[in-house]
């Protein structure tokens, strides 16, 4: 990991990206790194795209202006894949992680793309909040392994922990997903 | 036992309300400060802070509320932002020359219109002569260790004065990061229960404040004000002394420092920009650019004497302004050519006004306007005040 | 608890007064009317005592008010707003031989 990792989410208002990127930020905590969590705030609204961040450190971390080029591009809904935004600050090095029902081979953007269909996913096991599929926890399993900048385990950690309150079985529901993600991701790369 | 959460900056704020157990909190909420108080009404309705949680119609109803329950003699905690700080000013008067130790995070947003909800120091600047006391936070964990160093010190018989501190809308406020946080019963060593010395509103001796006192009083009472401040001065490094010793953290004192001591252009800011502009000194130091930076801290009292020592080496200074006095300059350079002024010291204090409403300050423009510092030590003149990133 | 009560107001961390009668001295004298009580009349309802703005009316034994003339300054709020009339007013030059009578 270079000393400092900038991961961009791009989701949908209700999809949990600002959720995703703190229990993230959070697994990365439990190898003793330092993080920041953060979204881009405008006016919420369900449904619209929406930007949330995470920043991975070895040591504290002093910046806090936003972050232009990351080293990790997660897209939470394969519909976001239009929007020019996504492809900001993307160059061949960039892991661009999707949540999408296609191959990387067919995705026509620039990085090192992985997919993984994480909507089927939470759609078979019923993570749903209001009719929205909420694939965030699940892309977290994608993301540990594309990148390789956390451990799964602690990843499933700190979705434990991030949605702590919630029924047992709906956070183990979570975990399996992760970890599901993590096996089934395509990488094409 | 202490232990480490993942928090927002305002979620810091919260959470060092809980440490330090007020036992009376009123807020009104105001975005970006919502999750302050959202988070505390939490915590009491799970009974996990003891506070009485006073629900309020406006913030100037809320400091009043904090006015009664600090002029009992009891620990007293709120926190606004932006047009609901303006709503309070009156308030904040009465706070500060009453000398009522309110604490009060204040969240740094932008003034309307338009409607904007993004970080901006205009509400805080435009507080500066209300009695209060003023810090600016740069990270969350500063957040909290400062809640309980103004406590300490708005508290201390000497000083007996209210304070905020400032954190930046969303780039602390919403940003989650991990922090050490701590149980009263660890922290009452460095912050004793409130015990109102002097005087506190008693039914069993009326007494009434703020009586009418004429132009034979009232010029003293506001020296008063002024010697409450004096006290805090001399108290501020203490406390953060006496912090260090308990959690070994510290934030800096009055201004914190980086690579200063032979700089020959030092970047002065204000919150999150001073601590990223270290990373600006750092890059320009791999380079062999003798670049420092300071971040300042406490605004009010504010540190003259520390400006000045800082000007002694160096030869010059930039100065960034995240807030704008309209048909002047910015807060902080005004106030630091006027130290540097007083004490006869002529180095180039290069104004510049930046970052408003939320416009992104990263620490490659900190580089720029460093580089611009040193054209500008050579010149041995600043030039105009530069509005940095404006569009014309 | 109160180691500044009689400090000048100079000396106190802020402006603090404490009650004490007449503060401002005997006002008594800036009275220019004094009320007088038509005991024949008064009803006892006490709306006087509500009403003095100086605390100068006490009710006797019998509810008829009595005014402390060392400090009712003769703003004759009283005799405004008693409802039957019972307060008036006379010349504070001509009070003493008015009560007389």
């Amino acid at each position: 990991m270079p000393s400092l990792f900038e991961i961009r989410f791009h989701g949908r208002g209700g999809q949990g990206a600002v959720t995703g990127a703190k229990i993230l930020g959070d697994a990365t905590r439990m190898e003793n790194k330092h993080f920041q969590a953060f979204a881009h705030y405008g006016a919420e609204r369900r449904g619209a795209p929406v930007m949330a961040f995470t920043r991975i450190a070895d040591e504290a971390i002093r910046i806090h202006s936003y972050i232009y080029e990351p080293e990790t591009i997660v897209i939470l809904d394969e519909t976001l894949l239009e929007i020019p935004s996504v492809q900001e600050g993307m160059n061949e090095d960039t892991f661009v992680v999707i949540n999408t029902t296609q191959s990387p081979k067919d995705i026509k953007i620039k990085g090192k793309i992985s997919t993984v269909d994480a909507t089927k996913i939470a759609l078979e096991v019923g993570i749903l909040v209001a009719g929205i599929a909420v694939v965030n926890t699940i892309m977290l399993g994608a993301v540990a392994r594309a990148t390789n900048i956390v451990a799964i385990e602690s990843v499933k950690d700190a979705i434990r922990k991030g949605l702590a309150g919630l029924p047992e079985k709906v956070i183990e529901t979570n975990v399996e997903s992760a970890q599901r993600a993590y096996d089934e991701l395509q990488m094409g790369y | 036992m202490s232990k480490i959460v993942s928090v927002t900056g305002n979620h810091s704020a919260s959470w060092a309300a809980r440490t330090a157990i007020p036992a009376v909190i009123a807020a009104y909420p105001i975005t970006p400060q919502t999750t302050i108080v959202e988070k505390i009404a939490e915590f009491v309705e799970n009974g996990d802070l003891k506070s009485e949680y006073v629900r309020v119609e406006s913030e100037h109803s809320a400091m009043a509320a904090c006015i009664g329950a600090s002029a009992l003699g009891l620990r007293t905690f709120t926190a606004t932002s932006s047009h609901g700080l303006a709503l309070m000013h009156e308030m904040l008067h009465w706070a500060g020359r009453a000398r009522l130790p309110v604490v009060m995070p204040v969240v740094n947003r932008s003034l309307g219109p338009p409607w904007n909800i993004w970080v901006d120091h205009t509400d805080t600047m435009s507080q500066r002569d209300t009695g209060w006391i003023q810090f600016y936070a740069s990270n969350n964990q500063e957040v909290y260790d400062t809640v309980l160093m103004l406590f300490r010190l708005c508290e201390d018989p000497k000083v007996l004065l209210p304070g905020m501190v400032a954190l930046d809308a969303y780039i602390l406020s919403h940003t989650f990061t991990s922090i050490e946080v701590y149980d009263y019963e660890e922290i009452i060593d460095f912050l004793p229960t409130y015990e109102a010395g002097h005087w506190k509103l008693n039914p069993k001796d009326p007494m009434a404040i703020g009586n009418i006192a004429g132009p034979e009083y009232y010029y003293e009472l506001s020296y008063a004000v002024h010697e409450g401040f004096e006290a805090a001065r001399k108290m501020i490094p203490k406390v953060e002394a006496d912090f260090k010793k308990h959690f070994g953290r510290a934030h800096g004192g009055f201004i914190d420092t980086y690579q200063c001591d032979d700089a020959e252009v030092i970047f002065i800011a204000l919150g999150t920009m001073g601590e990223e502009a270290q990373l600006a000194v750092e890059e320009l130091r791999n380079e062999g650019i003798r670049a420092g930076s300071a971040r300042i801290r406490v605004f009010r009292p504010f540190p003259a004497e520390q400006i000045q020592t800082l000007a002694q080496k160096a030869k010059a200074f930039v100065v960034v302004d995240r807030s704008l006095s309209y048909g002047h300059l910015g807060g902080v350079v005004t106030e630091i050519r006027s130290a540097l002024y007083r004490s006869g010291q002529t180095i180039p204090v290069q104004g510049v006004i930046a970052g408003l409403g939320g416009r992104d300050v990263r620490h490659t423009d900190i580089k720029k306007l460093i580089q611009l510092g040193f054209d500008v030590a050579d010149k041995g003149e600043a030039m105009p005040d530069i509005f940095y990133g404006l569009k014309r | 608890m109160t180691p500044l009560k009689r400090e000048p107001p100079n000396k106190r961390f802020t402006c603090i007064t404490y009650p004490e009668a007449g503060a401002m001295g005997l006002t008594g004298d800036w009275r220019i009317f004094r009320p007088v009580v038509d005991k024949e009349k008064c009803t006892g309802c006490q709306i006087c005592w509500m009403y003095c703005p100086d605390a100068a009316i006490t009710m006797d034994e019998d509810n008829i008010p009595v005014f402390n003339l060392e400090y009712c300054k003769g703003c004759m709020i009283c005799e405004t707003n008693c409802p039957v009339k019972a307060i008036s007013r006379v010349r504070e030059t001509e009070a003493e031989a008015a009560v007389e009578k």
